[in-house]
């Protein structure tokens, strides 16, 4: 696409910029500031709060020649209206002559900042926003140095307004700008809060119920230009320029939003360095500048006064403190006996320099290096992943997204939020569930299939198959076919690991039968339920459907990260049969009750390392508390593996997660050329947001620790689809009456890193299953049911759910329930 | 005049009665566009008849039809019968007692468009009314009137009223068009207009009622007759609302271009005895404050005359006659406070502006205000001037303006104790 450039003049400096360019943007991107409050450059420009009046003229047309009017000297006449305008509101035009600094303009900006002033309550010393605020800067900088409104003249309005428990109004603080509103009904569809009344009453009120009920709440706080909306989690926490930031990765998701951890010392907390708060940090390819709300409220597990704090080692049957010496030398000496009758259990909360080191130390010892995930399929993401270069945020007309199985807005959010915008530029979207979800509204075809019928509907696009096929497959399968670009998305609403498997691999298949292997923008993601599974894929841990078998059969058991026997009763039974288990954790879960050693870890804001995201790229994150900080003896969990690695000869690094790097780039060639050094690099990104900018973007931290880098392509040919079709089980029905139940995934679910978050507490799913009315009541379902897994039986409550398909029941994940079957 | 041709009830006993109306001709019109006129004939005869808006801003309306483009459909027609303007009071005559003229007027309208549905939007208060209209509908529909297929044609029309909820603001044609799609009554931001993107985004053309009362009469007349009342730049006939110090206050219909001096003398009756005419509104409380001199009142109430003379908007001309027995800064305190309560708030200015001129106005109005405070004032309506969104904010500041500078004394008295 040839993108029409417009030349125009702004403060005498000749500019050209694509057309349909906002005059304040082409002034911001030739480093002229146009103050604003209302414009933010994600959302549309509404023109309410006047602060950005410039002079524009226009050159005169002679409408005969439909060419410019020339003065003497031969430039064209300018012709300037009598009146400011809007630079928020205004395209520019060819020949435009814009003027920033006029006395009128000065003096304009002064008047509408005066006006703003009379109203609002100037307590900056106590404000939450003092210290990085717009409305504070831009005082400063064009405001008058006095006002002459009395003050005792003033208004004044309520100051501790719950919009719901998450976030909090002061009434005398909002200037009425409207961009947290827009945000919430252009940008992310939650239109729960809005304005009412009129005039000086206009307030910002929640329609919803709970209060503000949108999981990007916290966003808004980011963009007010003041202190009017503040999160319950750092309302008169500290003062900005009180705390340091550290760049980090959310690693609650698949996306891996870059943000940031805002510490200081703090005597409440005897001396030492707390989070204040989670920021997003700008990252134009992942997550913008937003942040979903678990990604910026469900920290608070680091500081969990729950979190392991020494070696434990079973005695007499009991886990009791002991030294890491102990510790060490009494797992070297089972991994010695064990020899290669052993097995490395991983999870996704992992960084690459952990999975690393684990995975070398298990293959010194030919053990089995496996992989803790519902889903499965990340062997073919690592092939079929759109390759480097590829961005959401760059999807538009000619793209086609296909989502399968997934509730994006639950299992990924920030992707859910930019295909969202990727369809309002253009891109078509298909979305294939088995239930509604808040995607279908945006896709060109939403096709339904009952759970179970995930990898035949996918099967059905396939243009081997395509003919015959119901009309809406048929068009969907077009759609996609003559896609200039393809993006297939999976997730695991309703799947177990060998149907995730099985549905990973006709979706690769389609990608390759439709030609959209190798293509920037084109390409296999999984919406997987931890920041680093994929990272656990390219570092070759695999998933296996007979992980219990395989744990109860081995000599040692070494579970990092995961914690199977508190998930799954099975995997529980297991578990407590192996030969000898060791855990290394943040906190005693089921699985490390269980263990004969249990080593305590560090959580990521303690230490160095790297995640590779959904999207294959691979991002740092830096320590943002002291070492020795929350809890003095844990370590990192790549050290674990490395000091054990030692006693037994095996040579790993223990002390630096930078050269750990440095053993994967060399080992596995699609990390080859990363160092931290390139994952710290950064480029200029729009638009610009914090620092002197926090005006024009927000609060969102500028990105100077690093964007990370894409993994490089591992592909090839039609080879990539082996292994050959997955097998899946039947499951035995237990009873004539008995309702299939099938696993979905939610963003508030119980898990150890979020319950910690007690503001999180009222979001978070209930343990229940969810059935539909009419299938309720046809199977007599009552308040609770029995929920029946490998032919043992406990109580669970029955939510009734119109969104719910028939002859069904949904469990939510890491919810401490698990099930196949419900029965009254 | 002898004979009306808005408002006919004058002349016509019952004419809110549909079977009078159509025995003295009415619906005819409708008739015969539909059967016989292409919808482009209606439009030309209607911009042929130089008929201006009469909401306030006197825009020429055959050509706001006109500009609706043919490639996007459906197009809205949509009455404006907010009436709101303090001081004017002429559509809900019309709508009380002549409402088939209006409503055939809305239905030639929506024809000459190709609109196949139309609404009124009425202020809160005239909920009686919008009953009755919705009677009228009814009746027209069951007259074979309104609904599918008129005539025999392919033209189908429906008609459905809404009421606001108090807000003067959706009166302004975007506000009300917020109001109507459900939304909070704020403006809109301008382009695109509603021509393009009006009602539901969709193409929309909004006229005042007394302008729709218009068309029926000149359709069926033809511009030609039409242009034999009023001026060669504002024809027609429009009612001027006469308010204030006047001896009969009330709905005056008269050709364009009639003078201020006949409109108060010879139909008001006067001011009452012994007093002067001190100032003149004509826009109601949007209005620049006009003194009253002999030049004044030999001005002819068109919508050049009355600006290029005396430097005010005629608007929805709603005379409001002010007369020596006013002292003006109370006016004005009066107008603020209106527009203050009125602001929608969407804007810096007018939100923050009204709200401070008016804490401001309350200081002089009661005696407690320093000498400064009247240049205070006309600093902070300056401050407004010409940085609003729409034109609320821009009326909240014509009566200040001029009144401090027509009538500094009666300031000053007021400051002075
Ligand atoms: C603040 C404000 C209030 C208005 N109120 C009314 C009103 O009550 N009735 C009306 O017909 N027009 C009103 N208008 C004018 C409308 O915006 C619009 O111009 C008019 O309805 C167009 O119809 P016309 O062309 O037939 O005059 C108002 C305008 C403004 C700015
Ligand atoms: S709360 Fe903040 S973002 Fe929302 S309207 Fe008020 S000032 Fe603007
Ligand atoms: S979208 Fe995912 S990665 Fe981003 S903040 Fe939310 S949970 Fe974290
Ligand atoms: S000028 Fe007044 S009424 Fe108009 S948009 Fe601004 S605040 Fe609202
Ligand atoms: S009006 Fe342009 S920034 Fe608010």
């Amino acid at each position: 696409m040839v993108v029409k450039m417009v030349s125009l003049t702004i403060d005498g400096r000749a500019v050209a910029v694509p057309a349909g360019t906002l005059v304040v943007d082409a002034a911001k991107k030739a480093g002229i500031d146009i103050p604003v409050f209302c414009y933010h450059p994600k959302l549309d420009p509404v023109g309410m709060c006047r602060q950005c009046l410039v002079e524009i003229g226009r050159p005169l047309i002679d409408r005969a020649t439909n060419q410019f009017i020339l003065d003497a000297d031969g430039k064209p006449k300018i012709s300037f209206g009598p009146k400011l305008e809007t630079a928020c509101t205004t395209p520019v035009s060819e020949g435009m002559v814009v003027v920033t600094d006029s006395d009128k303009v000065v003096a304009a900006r002064k008047d509408v900042l005066e006006f703003i002033l009379t109203s609002h309550p100037l307590d900056c010393p106590i404000c939450d926003k003092g210290g990085e605020c717009p409305l504070q800067n831009l005082t400063m900088r064009y405001g008058p140095p006095v006002s002459r409104f009395l003050f005792d003249e003033k208004m004044h309005l309520a100051k501790h307004v719950p919009l719901g428990e998450l976030i909090y109004l002061d009434r005398e603080r909002c200037i009425q700008c409207g961009r947290c509103v827009r945000f919430q009904s252009e940008l992310v569809d939650d239109p729960v809060i809005g304005f009412s009344q009129r005039g000086r009453a206009l307030q910002i009120v929640t329609f919803s119920n709970p209060g503000f009920d949108s999981i990007w709440s916290g966003n808004t706080t980011d963009i007010c230009p003041v202190g009017a909306l503040t999160t319950a989690d750092f309302r008169f926490g500290a003062r900005p320029w009180e705390m340091n930031a550290s760049a980090s990765i959310c690693n609650h998701c698949a996306v891996g939003c870059n943000l940031t951890y805002n510490v200081r010392r703090e005597a409440k907390a005897g001396g030492k360095t707390v989070i204040k708060r989670v920021m997003p940090r700008q990252n134009e390819m992942v997550n913008e500048i937003w942040l979903c709300d678990k990604g910026r409220l469900a920290y608070h597990y680091m500081e969990s006064d729950q979190r392991l704090e020494q070696p434990l080692v079973r005695k007499g049957g009991e886990l009791v403190p002991a030294g890491w010496d102990e510790a060490l030398n009494l797992v070297t000496e089972k991994l010695r006996s064990a020899g290669n009758r052993m097995v490395m259990l991983v999870g996704g909360r992992l960084s690459n320099e952990d999975l690393f080191n684990l995975g070398e130390l298990t293959e010194a010892q030919g053990g089995q290096k496996l992989l803790y995930s519902y889903m499965g399929g990340g062997d073919l993401v690592s092939r079929f992943a759109p390759p480097k270069g590829s961005n959401l945020g760059e999807l538009g007309a000619g793209s086609v997204v296909l989502v399968v199985a997934c509730d994006l807005h639950q299992e990924a959010p920030l992707w859910w939020l930019r295909l969202k915008q990727a369809v309002k530029r253009g891109a078509k979207l298909i979305v294939a569930s088995a239930r509604p979800t808040r995607l279908d509204k945006f896709a060109t075809h939403v096709v339904r299939y009952a759970y179970g019928e995930e990898t035949r509907t996918v099967a059905a696009f396939l243009p081997v198959n395509v003919a015959g096929a119901p009309q809406v497959i048929q068009s969907a399968a077009k759609t996609l076919t003559e896609a200039e670009d393809l993006i297939v998305i999976y997730g695991s609403d309703g799947l177990y690991l060998e149907e995730s498997t099985a549905l990973a691999r006709t979706c690769a298949e389609l990608l390759l039968k439709t030609n959209h292997t190798g293509k920037v923008n084109s390409g296999l993601l999984a919406a997987w339920q931890n920041g680093n599974l994929q990272g656990g894929w390219e570092l070759g841990f695999r998933t296996v459907p007979d992980l219990a078998e395989r744990l109860e059969k081995a000599a040692l058991v070494w579970v990092a990260a995961a914690d199977p026997a508190g998930d799954d009763p099975a995997l529980a039974k297991a578990v407590r049969r192996t030969g000898f288990l060791v855990v290394q954790e943040l906190f005693l879960t089921e699985t490390a009750r269980m263990a004969d050693v249990v080593f305590p870890v560090l959580v990521n804001a303690e230490r160095e390392g790297s995640y590779t995201s959904g999207e294959r790229r691979v991002q740092r994150f830096y320590p943002a508390l002291p070492p020795k900080g929350i809890v003095p003896e844990a370590r990192p969990d790549f050290a674990i593996p490395a000091l054990v690695g030692e006693k037994l000869g095996i040579e790993l690094e223990d002390h630096s997660a930078a050269l750990v790097m440095e053993h994967i780039a060399a080992k596995f060639a699609a990390f080859a050329g990363i160092n931290y050094q390139r994952l710290a690099e950064v480029a200029e990104q729009w638009p610009p947001v914090g620092g002197s900018d926090l005006y024009y973007g927000g609060t969102s931290y500028l990105n100077r620790q690093g964007l990370g880098v894409t993994l490089s392509d591992v592909l090839q040919g039609e080879s990539l689809l082996n292994p050959a079709p997955i097998q899946t089980t039947q499951r035995q029905k237990p009873s004539a009456d008995a309702l299939p139940v099938y696993p979905i995934q939610l963003l508030y679910d119980r898990g150890t890193t979020i319950l910690p978050s007690a503001l999180l507490h009222e979001r978070l799913v209930q343990p229940a299953v969810w059935v539909h009315p009419t299938t309720a009541a046809e199977h007599k379902l009552q308040s609770k049911a029995r929920l029946i897994y490998e032919g043992e039986a406990v109580e669970v409550a029955v939510l009734l759910s119109e969104q719910t398909p028939p002859k069904v029941a949904l469990l939510p994940r890491s919810v401490g329930l698990l099930g196949y079957w419900l029965e009254a | 005049m002898k004979e009306h041709i808005l408002l006919r009830h004058r002349d016509i006993p019952d004419l809110h009665r549909l079977e009078v109306y159509q025995k003295h001709g009415g619906f005819e019109t409708f008739r015969r566009a539909v059967t016989t006129l292409k919808p482009e004939e209606v439009l030309n005869e209607v911009k042929a008849s130089g008929l201006r808006g009469r909401g306030g801003a006197g825009f020429p309306t055959g050509v706001k039809w006109s500009f609706l483009p043919n490639n996007l459909w459906p197009h809205y027609v949509v009455a404006n019968a907010d009436e709101s303007e303090p001081g004017t009071f002429k559509d809900r005559e019309i709508l009380e007692s002549n409402p088939y003229q209006f409503l055939e007027g809305l239905m030639l309208a929506s024809y000459a468009v190709q609109a196949n549905l139309s609404y009124v939007y009425l202020r809160g208060e005239f909920w009686q009314i919008a009953r009755h209209l919705d009677a009228c509908i009814a009746e027209l529909e069951a007259a074979g009137l309104l609904g599918e297929h008129l005539f025999g044609t392919d033209y189908s029309l429906r008609i459905y009223t809404h009421l606001g909820a108090g807000a003067y603001i959706c009166g302004e044609e975007t506000a009300l068009l917020e109001s109507l799609e459900g939304k909070l009554g704020q403006p809109r931001l301008r382009p695109p207009f509603p021509a393009v993107y009006g009602l539901f985004g969709k193409p929309t053309v909004i006229n005042n009622v007394e302008t729709l009362a218009n068309v029926p009469p000149i359709v069926e007349r033809g511009a030609s007759w039409y242009r034999t009342y009023g001026t060669e730049k504002s024809p027609g006939v429009k009612i001027f609302c006469l308010s204030g110090c006047v001896n009969h206050p009330g709905n005056y219909e008269l050709p364009l271009g009639t003078t201020f001096r006949e409109l108060i003398f010879e139909y008001g009756g006067g001011v009452p005895a012994g007093r002067k005419v001190k100032a003149i509104m004509a826009a109601g409380a949007s209005s620049s404050l006009i003194a009253a001199d002999e030049n004044a009142l030999d001005t002819p109430m068109d919508y050049e005359s009355v600006q290029e003379k005396l430097g005010a908007p005629l608007g929805s001309a709603s005379v409001i006659v002010i007369d020596d027995s006013v002292n003006i800064a109370w006016l004005v305190s009066k107008t603020i406070e209106f527009f203050k309560h009125e602001s929608c708030g969407k804007c810096t200015p007018c939100r923050e502006g009204t709200f401070w001129m008016n804490r401001i106005a309350q200081r002089i109005e009661h005696g407690k205000s320093a000498p400064e405070d009247v240049q205070l004032l006309e600093a902070v309506a300056s401050q407004i001037q010409n940085k609003c969104l729409c034109a609320l904010g821009e009326f909240s500041i014509m009566a200040v303006l001029s009144g401090i500078q027509k009538f500094r004394t009666d300031f000053e008295a007021k400051v002075n104790g």
